[in-house]
Order: structure tokens, then C-alpha cells, then sequence
């Protein structure tokens, strides 16, 4: 399973695959943990400064040793983003921004078609857990909140993001059991 | 002569690109996602790819967040 960016979407994500027993991770993220990211993301005071990529693998291995974890401390850039994902069983979108969001998803959907894909749109604010749905199309499904504000504009909540993330953890979790058809 | 649009009927209109039919109908959002009859549209399309009849569309809107 490849993930996307490991804040607060692909750090809980990848928690709840591992506990799961998804046994191979791809981590995509070229961020070092700040104190500000502990509002919501998968990482704790003592990790402040080291690379994402490395603190969530070690976070990892205290669940679960022998999880084979590859990373890649690249920043996904326009034109070669589906790179790390050419091998893995299902891409899990973790990112932040709507603009990277939107150009990764692009590509993954025209570079690597059918290759199953699951993001999420929508990860701000707080109180309104109904609102969120699947949208399926193909290979392709997003987490929605679609009446959502944008995170410029709205706060960023653990207890919401952490919702989505396993919402997306869920979803990718049927995905590579075999058990989603198109629609 | 009519499309589909996020489960809406609209009225199809010849030669129209995405980026006219997104402004007809309102969804002014910059970073839209389309897909239409399950053909994923890249933004840099919008300008020429025309809506064939009885397509069906999804518009898709990316909020920042994550």
C-alpha cells in the first residue's frame, strides 16, 4: 500500500493499516515532524525534528517489527508524482493542499490507470461526522465532505481528521482484500 | 438533449467546452476535478474538450486539508 503524504491523513492511515496487518508500506512525505503537527498527525513531542518518514516508520515497528516500510523523503512534484506508486496494490492521497491534491490524483488516474485510488477532500472543521461520504468512481473513491471549508479557513481537528484518515484506512482495506467491484 | 451533472439533469448545448458548462452552472470553485462518462478530464482540457449528449458528469471540488 503507497501513502501519499504523512500528516494528519496518512500518519493515522498508516496506524490503522498497520494494526490491520497490512504488511508492506510505501511513505511518501518530505516533512520533518513540528510541534504544531501534534494537534492531529500520528507523531509525539519526542519525534519533534526528525523527518515524518522516519517517525512513523519507528512508530510503526513499536506495533508492528517485521512491517516492511520503504520510504521516499521527496517532495511529489507536477510531472512525476505517480513514480513512487508504480508497484504498490493501492494509493492512499494524504496530502494537504487542494491545488497538490487535485494535480496528484490527475495523475495517478491518467499515469496509472487502474490502479485503485483513495483520497479525501474535505478534512477541515469539526462536529458534523454525517457529512462525509464516498464518492466511487471506478478505481477511484474519495472521502468527501463536500460543504466543508478549506483549512485556511477552518480549524484542523484530531478528532475529524483521525475520521477521515480511517475512513480512507477503511476503504483501502476492502480495496486490497478484493472486495470492491466498479460500482 | 440533456446531460447529467452530480446527478442533475441540464440541458445539453452543442460544441460547449467543460470550462463554459462548469460557469453555466455555478461551480465556480478553481481546483474541480471532472470526469465525464468515467473519462477523467485534465484541467488543461477544459478550455477545448466539448460535453458530448447524455453525457454523464461528475464535478468534483478539492477543499484544502489533511
Amino acid at each position: 500500500m503507497g501513502i501519499a503524504g504523512i500528516g494528519g491523513l496518512g500518519s493515522n492511515a498508516a496506524v490503522a493499516l498497520a494494526r490491520a496487518g497490512v504488511g508492506h508500506l510505501v511513505l511518501v512525505d518530505f516533512d520533518v515532524v513540528e510541534e504544531d503537527n501534534l494537534d492531529r498527525q500520528y507523531y509525539f513531542h519526542d519525534q519533534i525534528g526528525k523527518l515524518k518518514s522516519d517517525a512513523l516508520t519507528e512508530t510503526l515497528h513499536r506495533i508492528n517489527p517485521s512491517l516492511d516500510c520503504i520510504t521516499h523523503q521527496v517532495k511529489l512534484e507536477r510531472g512525476s508524482m505517480e513514480i513512487p506508486f508504480k508497484d504498490v496494490d493501492v494509493v492512499l492521497e494524504g496530502l494537504d493542499n487542494a491545488e497538490t491534491k487535485a494535480t496528484f490524483i490527475e495523475e495517478i488516474l491518467l499515469k496509472l490507470p487502474g490502479k485503485p485510488l483513495v483520497a479525501a477532500s474535505g478534512v477541515a472543521g469539526y462536529g458534523k461526522p454525517d457529512r462525509i461520504s464516498t464518492l466511487q468512481m471506478g478505481n477511484f473513491y474519495l472521502c468527501y465532505d463536500e460543504k466543508a471549508k478549506s483549512s485556511e479557513e477552518d480549524v484542523l481537528i484530531a478528532s475529524h481528521v483521525a475520521l477521515m484518515a480511517n475512513w480512507e484506512a477503511d476503504l483501502a482495506l476492502r480495496i486490497i482484500l478484493g472486495e470492491h467491484h466498479d460500482h | 438533449m440533456t446531460i447529467e451533472v452530480n446527478g442533475r439533469t441540464v440541458e445539453w448545448k452543442n460544441n460547449e467546452t467543460v470550462t463554459r458548462l462548469l460557469k453555466r452552472i455555478g461551480y465556480v470553485f478553481p481546483l474541480v476535478f471532472v470526469k465525464i462518462n468515467d473519462s477523467v478530464i485534465p484541467r488543461k482540457d477544459f478550455l477545448h474538450v466539448t460535453i458530448p449528449d447524455k453525457a454523464v458528469i461528475k464535478v468534483i471540488h478539492m477543499i484544502s486539508g489533511g
